[in-house]
């Protein structure tokens, strides 16, 4: 067993321990938190393919970003496990013959005649100076231009149409315009009142009276 | 039986990297150790006092009491707490504040891995510090320490964007992700540094560092006034000063990330001189600073004014400015960008 080998099969297990821990850990956090575990050692098999662009990104946006806002939502909400898991022997015909059918097309895939080890077989190692990233910005915007520009686009959409959905702007609110504050002068806030003296001060009485 | 002598220069190499690991943390624990000492004796200035002064000479031994302190306090775990994840949490946010330096230059050949993308990697890396806050601040089971972690999370996560786009610029102006071709696209004298060609990518970055490292006037995840310490309230001993140790650490880590991308990491000033770490410590101290003054200078912003700044201020000046420098590389000027 070489090097590599072994750390392959130490991440390997760690993933499929983190993935195992995401589906029966009973709270929530634990299990959103073995998530994050799991992205971050997918990201270290990547590595281990020499796609460090993927692996960082991986870490980058899923760890870095998404799980985060996650782990905010699944900390802030009150979840019932015990509630969620009723009505767990009703569907399990259904889920088993998901699962079935996706074991099926793994296996066809993956031990088929087409992918095999032998098949495909290992790709040659690149020199130190090769650049993942730069080979993958190439071909996103050369090759692959409109559909990455396409994939832009329809996220931005949804972006967009998430926004427009629960953006609700409740009248009675006050809210501040900070540069309407910059640009308030004295005149606005402050008026100098002039007011006569209504008794003339007696005079020669001592200055505390 | 043949790979018994790989096996060997494995761990050849194993050891030696440990040797490397250990010449860069322990100058790091130091610098951050003297790092609160000269916090407190700047803002001492500052504020027209004297600092810290009782222990060793103008008081430069007070770090290391304060160190044997904190070591020496016992470390509550509250009853209602859970157990794992709070002791997990000090852990978290220090790991991904040491793990980052792996790729930091010092000179062109003073690095622990010159990795192709270290840009990216630190940028990785450094978005995982923020769930060293919000685990510690769930696993508390307190509602000042939640409400620190809540603030905490979606400040560092809307500071994260500006930030990354004012790298974008940066790796625009130098083609690589690499820190050490960055420093290298800005030799011949200061006027070559990207801060000149990149300077609202440069404010950005300076002032959404103070914002990624949760330093005052961005500190309201902490927010003494209103929510005690934030998302170690609970926490005591040394749980306590590994948060205080990520956080100074993560303030180097930014200040030299800063150096090495806008002020030309070890060059020097002017193409005459030599060019040494001398300069990068120089340049890394003088950001260092730029923290310490603001934290003297500004007030703490409001929560709201916070993600103002940084959504509807700070992301649009970066986007901007990076259609500029694109546009500009593309004209005559071209070369004025990198």
């Amino acid at each position: 067993m070489t090097y590599t080998t072994a750390i392959f099969y130490f991440f390997a297990a760690i993933l499929v321990f983190a993935g195992l821990r995401v589906i029966t850990s009973r709270n929530p956090v634990h299990a959103a938190l073995h998530l994050v575990l799991a992205f971050f050692t997918a990201a270290a098999l990547w590595m281990l393919l020499e796609a460090e662009f993927l692996a960082i990104v991986l870490v980058l946006v899923y760890v870095g970003a998404v799980m985060v806002l996650f782990l905010f939502v699944v900390m802030m909400l009150d979840i019932n496990l015990d509630r969620l898991r009723e009505g767990f022997w009703d569907y399990l015909p259904l889920a088993g013959f998901v699962a079935v059918l996706l074991m099926i097309e793994m296996i066809l895939i993956l031990g088929g005649r087409h992918f095999g080890l032998e098949i495909m077989g290992t790709p040659a190692p690149h020199p130190a100076d090769y650049s993942n990233t730069r080979e993958l910005g190439r071909l996103l915007y050369t090759d692959y231009v409109y559909a990455f520009e396409l994939a832009a686009v329809i996220l931005l959409v949804a972006i967009v149409a998430a926004i427009a959905l629960t953006m609700r702007r409740r009248k009675d609110s006050k809210y501040i315009d900070p540069a309407e504050q910059v640009r308030v002068k004295r005149n606005d806030r402050l008026r100098i009142v002039k007011m006569p003296a209504v008794k003339k001060p007696e005079t020669g009485k001592g200055e505390g009276a | 039986m043949e790979s018994m002598g790989m096996d060997w220069a494995t761990v050849q190499t194993v050891v030696w990297t440990l040797i490397k690991i250990l010449a860069i943390v322990v100058p790091l624990m130091l610098g951050v150790a003297y790092l609160t000492y000269a916090e407190r004796k700047v803002i001492g200035y500052m504020q027209v006092r004297i600092g810290p002064n009782r222990v060793g000479f103008k008081g430069l031994l007070q770090p290391i009491a304060d160190g044997l302190k904190l070591l020496m306090k016992e470390i509550i775990i509250p009853s209602g707490a859970n157990k794992g994840l709070f002791i997990l949490g000090p852990i978290l946010a220090i790991a991904p504040a040491l793990a980052a330096w792996a790729v930091i230059p010092f000179t062109d050949t003073l690095v622990l891995a010159n990795v192709d993308a270290g840009l990216l990697y630190v940028m990785a890396i450094t978005s995982m510090g923020v769930y060293g806050v919000i685990v510690a601040g769930w696993a508390s089971n307190s509602k000042y320490a939640f409400l620190g972690a809540m603030r905490s999370a979606a400040q560092i996560v809307s500071y994260e964007i500006a930030m990354g786009f004012a790298l974008v610029g940066v790796l625009m102006a130098a083609q690589s992700l690499n820190l050490i071709d960055i420093v290298r696209g800005q030799t011949g004298g200061f006027w070559q540094w990207y801060f000149i060609p990149l300077f609202p990518l440069f404010l950005v970055y300076l002032i959404a560092g103070v914002a990624e490292t949760n330093r005052a006037p961005f500190d309201v995840a902490e927010g003494e006034s209103e929510i005690v310490a934030g998302f170690h309230v609970e926490y005591s001993g040394m749980a306590f000063a590994v948060f205080f140790l990520a956080e100074y650490a993560n303030m180097i880590l930014i200040a030299a990330l800063t150096t090495l991308m806008f002020l030309g990491g070890w060059l020097s000033p002017l193409p005459f001189l030599p060019d040494g770490i001398l300069w990068w410590l120089l340049k890394t101290g003088f950001v260092l600073f730029l923290f310490l003054w603001f934290r003297a200078t500004f007030p703490r912003y409001r929560y709201d004014q916070i993600m103002r700044l940084g959504w509807k201020v700070f992301i649009p000046i970066t986007i901007v400015w990076i259609v500029v420098v694109g546009a500009m590389m593309q004209t005559p000027l071209g070369h004025l960008f990198h």
